[in-house]
């Protein structure tokens, strides 16, 4: 994993998440009377933005890919739904504990599983599972069924008799989103650098010889694999407040796609990259879907030219700029590139200065 | 449960899993000699049915149409093959999942803009047309009968190209070990394309004998191409007889699943599915 990156990226990221955060002053001024539409969009993008690095400890940090991760996310989305009572809010005080532990068992339980699974293997028991679940909640009288589950009340946020945050306004509940994001991102940030996050980095690197070092690979992948399933899951609580419902969609494997199409865009393993895929795919999205009804094409072609000539993402473009660099990058040589910097890091370099 | 109904449901069974069996091979020998996940299977399948439901509107006869029908789905594979997946032969998985992924937006779209989103219905075609009495209030189609024939006879020519051909050696080492077979002199790449060609040929098949039997719908993809992979993880990567094992227990654990434990029954292939990791992470003929 690229672990130093250059001084740009931190500057370019520290503009857009103020650009981000200043909204509520732009706004209003160049979207008009549609800005409140496009605060909810934002607010959008900033939870998938949670979701999409969620998948990135897995497929990018720990090389898992997994395309069923549409599981958690969906899995908090009805965990909320589920647990709300029906005439008053719950409070996100429990709300939130209830959500990550409920995904943590499931990320145990389907963990032990999937995990004695490689490669290939991987992929396709963490879609079946993932539509396991998609059928069971759609076909589960319990759950609402295809209809999916409303939410009548956003969790509140209070201590005692006063509001902290007031999730019912929209520009509340967008700083409440942006603030979650910026844990979650500072969290992952400091696993990967942690000495378990070193760990995770080796067992992308070679497996073999960590486990020949004594690690006992499965248990670091089980952990990776139920933290990245809690951190879904928060992000998916966030998506069915902002929606209001919970939906079989959000469960089902095209979801675990659409979020794997924002890992690609962004740059998988940078932990920033997938937040601006996230941002990418969505403004992608909203042009294609205003351009023809026929989006899905221009989405599915997009994507393919992405892998072709783009396997790095935009985080790729800023790391390392196709201009600056002598050697011509192309696809095929541009993923050897990518290895060769692995190879690099992961050279026996004193752990504790980096964590 | 009677007898007969009981060997209705079995037959019923039966007839499921060895059509799982036709789209599952092809995975598992792309998966197996290619190293390629490929996502859009399913969609091919659903092509399948699609082309014949056209084909047999525009020339009034389901068996001309299927005619017609294959040698459209053996070049559309070919293209995909030659344009999109020969990047991919030295990249990680993760890029073939999400090239194909791509494809199956477009094929699914492209499928949308030609045929509409209306579900059809493809009449049983003539000789075929007409059902045996089993018992008194029991019959059984025919066309169901001759479907498991041909799914039977295919099954039998694969497993007579793999044993005892030297195609079949060729595959086999591939599977084993492809460096190894390259370095022998064989052409590798002309092997690929002739192996993808094939497997999207035998899954468009499946969606063309099938068409008869189900509704023709958008989407009718996807859910196949998820069962299958069930069905290859439960046999192993790779391996035919492990495709041909697990879809026939994937086949019987639907079609008696629905009969018996209704509530559970979309469950029940997942609930196997798991049992067989537990035991066997590798598939059972891996």
């Amino acid at each position: 994993m690229l672990h130093r990156y250059p001084k740009r990226v931190a500057y370019i990221m520290l503009v857009l998440t103020a650009l981000v955060a200043a909204f509520p002053l732009w706004g209003e001024a160049v979207f008009g009377n549609q800005a409140n539409f496009m605060l909810e969009k934002l607010t959008l993008m900033l939870i998938l933005a949670l979701f999409a690095m969620s998948l990135d400890l897995l497929v990018g940090i720990v090389g898992l890919v997994s395309l069923g991760h549409a599981l958690f996310f969906g899995l908090g989305a009805y965990t909320l739904a589920l647990a709300s009572p029906d005439f008053s809010p719950a409070s996100m005080w429990w709300m939130l504990p209830l959500v990550m532990g409920v995904s943590a068992c499931v990320g145990l339980i389907v963990g032990v599983l999937v995990i004695r699974t490689k490669g290939i293997f991987f992929i396709m028991t963490t879609l079946a599972f993932g539509q396991m679940l998609y059928y069971f909640i759609s076909t589960s009288p319990l759950a609402g069924g295809t209809d999916g589950v409303f939410i009548m009340f956003r969790p509140s946020l209070t201590i005692g008799e006063t509001s902290l945050v007031n999730l019912d306004n929209p520009y509340s509940f967008f700083y409440f989103c942006l603030g979650m994001l910026l844990i979650g991102f500072l969290f992952l940030r400091w696993l990967t650098r942690s000495y378990f996050g070193q760990v995770l980095d080796g067992i992308h690197d070679n497996e073999h010889r960590m486990q020949a070092l004594g690690y006992a690979t499965s248990g670091y992948k089980l952990v990776a694999f139920v933290i990245a399933g809690v951190m879904a899951a928060i992000a998916g609580m966030l998506a069915a407040m902002q929606y209001g419902f919970a939906n079989p969609a959000q469960l089902g494997w095209h979801t675990s796609g659409e979020v794997l199409m924002m890992l690609i865009l962004g740059g998988m393993g940078t932990i920033f990259g997938p937040i601006l895929g996230a941002f990418a795919y969505e403004i992608l999205l909203y042009i294609y879907e205003h351009a023809t009804t026929h989006w899905p094409i221009l989405m599915g072609l997009t994507i393919i030219i992405a892998v072709l000539v783009l396997p790095r993402g935009i985080a790729g473009l800023i790391i390392a700029p196709p201009w600056r660099s002598k050697r011509q990058t192309e696809p095929g040589t541009a993923s050897e590139h990518g290895k060769a910097q692995v190879a690099l890091s992961a050279k026996p370099t004193p752990q504790r200065k980096e964590s | 449960m009677d007898l007969a109904f009981f060997s209705v449901q079995l037959l019923n069974g039966l007839q499921y899993g060895l059509l799982l069996f036709l789209i599952a091979s092809g995975l598992t020998l792309i998966f197996g000699i290619m190293g390629i996940i490929n996502l859009a299977h399913g969609a091919m399948y659903m092509i399948g049915a699609y082309l014949v439901y056209d084909l047999t509107l525009r020339l009034g006869n389901f068996w001309l149409a299927m005619l017609a029908a294959i040698p459209i789905a053996i070049v559309l594979g070919l293209i995909i093959e030659r344009l999109f997946l020969d990047t991919l032969y030295k990249r990680d998985h993760l890029y073939q999942v999400l090239l194909t992924f791509g494809l199956i937006l477009v094929l699914n779209e492209a499928q949308r803009i030609i045929w509409g989103g209306d579900v059809h219905r493809v009449a049983v075609p003539a000789p075929f047309d007409a059902s045996i009495q089993l018992t008194d209030n029991l019959q059984y189609s025919v066309y169901r009968l001759f479907v498991m024939g041909v799914c039977l006879a295919l099954a039998g020519v694969i497993y007579w190209v793999m044993r005892h051909t030297r195609l079949g050696i060729i595959i086999r080492a591939g599977a084993a070990n492809r460096d190894m077979v390259e370095g022998l002199g064989i052409n590798v790449r002309t092997l690929f394309t002739l192996i993808f060609s094939v497997g999207v040929a035998l899954t468009a098949f499946a969606g063309m004998i099938a068409a008869p039997l189900t509704s023709i719908a958008p989407g009718m993809g996807d859910s196949i191409l998820i069962t299958c992979f069930v069905v290859v993880v439960i046999g192993g990567i790779g391996s035919i007889k492990g495709a041909f094992w697990g879809a026939i227990i994937i086949g019987m654990a639907t079609t008696f699943g629905a009969v018996l434990i209704p509530s559970l029954a979309s469950m029940v292939i997942y609930l196997i599915m798991a049992a067989v990791l537990l035991v066997k992470p590798r598939g059972l003929f891996a």
